[in-house]
């Protein structure tokens, strides 16, 4: 287009910057404040985000009283800039969680912490430093957050139901204001052309309607629907992970190949749960562990590393119902009436008979050891309670401290640790007690450790403990006749599980892929409104104006209202300009 | 235990290695020509800026974007597409974009080419080392920290030159990309270097490769979010120092004129940022799925975990901010640079320096 036709349309444009360019600021920002007024109008009800109130009171507050004081500051809590500041302490606080090892995590991590910083520790304890993420402070955040976020949600909601309802504002008084803007002469009636552009608009599913002079259109409501949806769904999720930890159960339990487990409270060697959970909800499932297979790397730099773990188990999700084969590996758990069973660890549980005083088996029976480093050098301890006599007839009891490699150095290589975690060179050590175990004082014991503090070691002939390294089919026997105990040729292998029932998973899931879907409407979406004005000019030539606002400045708004102007003028065609018609001809 | 299974193709890790470094002699030229292209362009010094905000050009500063349809054939010349006019939001400077590196001079400019061919060479050739090392260990190249590092940069270097290749307005990116692109990959080769491997059984899961490609993913785009917000501050501070009646230094003005406008820069990182932020979120969420399915819970608040979570509300922030009366410009900047070193902490400090259930990830 030439020169001269943009001069001739662009009227208020052009006469506006040379103001500018002459004479005084006082006009420009006066001008620029008429400007912001006449945009906030157009743009009012665009969104819904809560208008910023910038200090409206005064200092030191309302004094209105109670309730006065309760609406300023649930005003203040409910702002934008409250939920900005909430959110960046939420970030902010969860970084010392990171740092400080945690007692939800691991506890032992914190023992040992403590026992190091022993001035520190006190000072972080009363901090609730080492469970941050239960702390009063971390919960006060995200407590307040998310009263904030309701508080903010409800009221945009009710918003956003009126303006569904309503229609888009009418036209501004000066559309060549806005961010986007087209105009030209036509030889269509007003009227037509009003009707031309309202179908087209209505064609472009934008919701459109003739406020006077002018058509007023919207379009992108999903963005303030998928921003509300999106907050609604965190809403959701912290319900859902907050029931989930008052109605969860966990517990774990070792089993070695060939035995099994049944679901019930006391079959778990630990069980945590949340305060709401109820015993009888835990599912009837039984399972028994066929076989656990690990393998691991043979060479390279990462000899040792584990490459397969998987366990071979039949269950039944009920004490009649049929057996069905499965297979737990470590990234999948095995899903049985809504608990799922994970594969947490494993080690080995060498097989071991014990012979008493009169040469009598008085145990036979697989070991589960517990390991103590990467190559599975395991510790444990072998105890005989019930049965056994010394060569006197009398009762006693037994206990061994056992120490097992599965794979051996071999003599002279220092140390008794494994080389390699795979059953390679099984050697297994036992330091042989007897005395009492400590089973019957009451107290919970510990079934992999060996209280020996009312037990006599056997002594050899240095008067230390005895203690021998055994091959698979070597034997230890005691002196005085009270018996043996050998390694048997074969070791099995145990496997231990977690079992987790936490309701609210679902919930979890469903919130977050709302959240997402939500959250891609509200920022992939542009909500905007365009204005057409068809009007007759003083010449009585018909002058169509177009005008597009968004919700943020966008490259696509511009190009949207070019092409809505492009189809609408195929409709209502330029009308030819005296001024414009020499200055054309002279270009042809 | 089959044998052969774990065996790893030594020859083709040996060549993803050669790639690898031929990849970073590439960058090294294309850095040379970049450095080239900012060089001759600062022969023609336009300070157009000043002009701008001084007014002697307000005109031409609030120039019109003309979009134009390329119709021709109506019955009459003048069935052409009105033209639009567009205005930028009141309280904003209205200011041209810079010219970019080449500065308009064509010298300038043809260094710049270069340089960009050499850039599209080098990612050619360390996408094939990447290729290369993945068919060593036949999974996805991501399962320590060096195959991290090496398809992180190649990811970032992909979407520059995808956006270079939608005609967006980039080319001022090139120069800090591929510097630090060549710092990366040279932290790479020397201390995150790990002889290729299969993975322990924890990290066997289809959601490897959806997590960790999106997390790499994203990590590329909130990168050069991050450089256009630096580059922002920066030109935000010439343009105020301008608008303040002041006059900065020649080399400040030499560059910074070069750069697109501030709001243009502010923009673009936004819009960066806003689009990759629901990929982040479902990286978060995927990686809790993951996670549930490995360790038995969803949630637990290990250290990576909590530092992803740090990182996503730290964007949050920024985007809140953005909408935030009295948070815009350079307080929403800042913030967005935060999230960044986050998710740089999440990257690299967590794996060095805390350990966690994560740090198999063998640095
Ligand atoms: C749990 C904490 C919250 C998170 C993670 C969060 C996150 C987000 C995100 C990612 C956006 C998208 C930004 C955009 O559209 O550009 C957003 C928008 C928004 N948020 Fe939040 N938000 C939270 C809490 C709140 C609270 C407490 C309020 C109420 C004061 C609030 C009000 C808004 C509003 C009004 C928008 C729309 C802004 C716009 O239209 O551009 N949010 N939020």
């Amino acid at each position: 287009m030439s020169k001269a036709s943009m001069n001739d349309t662009g009227t208020g444009k052009v006469s506006a910057t040379e103001n500018d360019t002459g004479t005084a600021t006082e006009n420009d920002t006066a001008e620029r404040a008429r400007d912001a007024r006449e945009l906030g109008d157009a743009g009012s009800t665009l969104s819904t985000a809560p208008r910023e109130e910038r200090e409206d009171t005064t200092i030191g507050g309302p004094t209105l009283g109670i309730v006065g004081w309760f609406r300023w500051i649930w005003r203040q809590l409910t702002s934008m800039r409250v939920a900005l500041i909430l959110l960046f302490l939420l970030s902010l606080g969860s970084i010392p969680g990171s740092l400080i090892p945690q007692a939800s995590v691991d506890e032992l991590k914190v023992q040992d912490f403590k026992e190091r910083h022993e001035t520190l520790a006190p000072i972080y304890d009363s901090l609730q430093l080492f469970h941050v993420y239960s702390s009063v402070w971390f919960s006060a955040i995200y407590i307040l957050l998310f009263i904030s976020l309701i508080g903010c949600i409800v009221p945009r909601t009710w918003q956003f139901v009126g303006q569904l309802r309503s229609r888009p504002p009418g036209a501004p008084k000066r559309l060549d204001r806005m961010p986007a803007y087209a105009t030209w002469r036509t030889t269509a009636e007003p009227g037509a052309a009003r009707e031309a552009a309202l179908a087209i608009l209505k064609k472009r599913r934008f919701r459109a309607h003739t406020v006077g002079d002018a058509v007023a259109a919207e379009k992108g409501y999903l963005r303030e629907a998928g921003n509300l949806a999106f907050h609604i769904a965190l809403i959701v999720m912290l319900v859902a992970f907050a029931s989930g930890q008052l109605f969860k159960s966990e517990g774990g339990k070792l089993i070695v190949e060939g035995d099994g487990f049944s679901n019930t409270l006391t079959q778990y060697d630990d069980f945590k749960s949340g305060s709401l959970f109820n015993t009888d909800e835990l599912a009837p499932f039984s399972f028994t562990l066929d076989e656990f297979t690990g393998t691991y790397e043979r060479s390279g730099p990462q000899l040792g590393t584990p490459r397969t773990y998987k366990a071979d188990v039949r269950y039944t999700t009920d004490a009649t119902g049929p057996e069905k084969k499965a297979v737990i590996e470590v990234n999948k758990p095995l899903d049985v009436d809504g608990s799922k069973v994970y594969l947490i660890a494993h080690g080995y549980a060498p097989v071991v008979s014990v012979k008493d005083g009169r040469g009598k088996e008085v145990f036979r029976g697989a070991v589960p050891l517990l390991p103590i480093d990467n190559n599975v050098s395991s510790t444990g301890a072998i105890k005989v309670m019930d049965g056994y006599r010394d060569k006197n007839g009398k009762k006693d009891q037994l206990g061994f401290a056992a120490f097992f490699v599965p794979t051996y150095g071999g003599k002279g290589s220092g140390q008794m640790f494994s080389r390699f975690p795979a059953l390679d060179f099984p050697v297994l050590n036992v330091g042989a007690y007897h005395g009492s175990l400590g089973v019957d004082s009451g107290l919970p014991q510990n079934v992999y450790q060996l209280n020996t503090d009312k037990m006599k070691a056997f002594k050899d002939a240095k008067g230390n403990v005895l203690k021998k390294t055994l091959l698979p089919g070597d034997s230890l026997t005691l002196p005085d006749g009270a018996g043996s105990i050998t390694f048997e040729k074969e070791v099995k292998e145990w496997a231990s599980f977690q079992i987790t029932h936490q309701p609210g998973d679902a919930w979890a899931l469903a919130g977050a892929i709302a959240a997402i879907a939500g959250l891609a409407g509200s920022l992939f979406i542009q909500r905007r409104r365009v204005w057409v004005r068809a009007v007759r000019g003083a010449d009585g030539v018909t002058v169509v104006e177009m005008a597009g606002l968004g919700r943020s400045e966008s490259a696509k708004l511009p190009e949207e209202l070019a092409e809505l102007a492009g189809t609408l003028h195929s409709e209502a065609p330029s009308a030819p300009d005296p001024a414009e018609k020499t200055v054309e001809g002279a270009e042809k | 235990m089959n044998l052969a299974a774990t065996a790893t193709n030594e020859s083709l890790a040996q060549t993803s290695n050669v790639l690898i470094y031929s990849a970073m002699a590439v960058y090294l030229l294309a850095f040379f020509a970049y450095m080239a292209e900012w060089l001759f362009g600062s022969r023609s010094k336009v300070a157009r800026t000043a002009a701008a905000l001084t007014g002697g050009d307000r005109k031409s500063a609030a120039a019109p974007v003309k979009v134009r349809s390329a119709r021709e054939g109506g019955s009459t010349a003048v069935l052409e597409r009105p033209e639009v006019i567009t205005r930028s939001a009141s309280g904003t400077r209205d200011l041209p974009d810079g010219p970019g590196a080449a500065g308009g001079d064509a010298q300038g400019d043809l260094y710049g080419r270069i340089a960009i061919s050499l850039t599209v060479l080098a990612w050619g050739i360390e996408a094939a080392g990447v290729v290369t090392r993945a068919l060593s260990v036949q999974r996805a190249p991501w399962g320590n920290m060096y195959e991290f590092n090496i398809t992180f940069t190649t990811v970032a270097v992909g979407v520059y030159l995808a956006l270079l290749a939608l005609k967006k307005n980039v080319r001022w990116i090139g120069l800090p990309l591929v510097t630090t692109v060549l710092l990366d990959l040279g932290l790479a080769v020397t201390v995150l270097y790990t002889a290729s491997d299969q993975l322990v059984p924890a990290l066997h899961s289809y959601w490897l490769w959806i997590h960790v490609s999106t997390a790499i993913f994203c990590g590329a785009v909130f990168y050069v979010g991050a450089v256009a917000t630096l580059l922002y501050l920066f030109r935000e501070r010439y343009e105020s120092k301008l608008a303040a009646g002041l006059k900065p230094g020649s080399f400040a003005t030499s560059v910074m004129e070069r750069l697109p406008a501030s709001a243009t820069l502010d923009k673009f990182a936004y819009r960066v940022n806003a689009a990759v932020f629901p990929l982040w979120t479902f990286t978060i969420i995927a990686g809790a799925i993951w996670a549930g399915d490995a360790w038995g819970r969803y949630w637990g608040w290990d250290p990576k975990e909590v530092w992803s979570f740090i990182t996503w509300v730290a964007y949050a922030c920024y985007l809140h901010a953005r909408a935030t009366a009295g948070w815009k410009g350079r307080k929403a900047a800042y913030l967005a640079l935060i999230a960044f070193g986050c998710w740089l902490f999440n990257y690299y400090g967590v794996n060095i320096f805390v350990t966690g259930k994560h740090s198999y990830a063998g640095v």
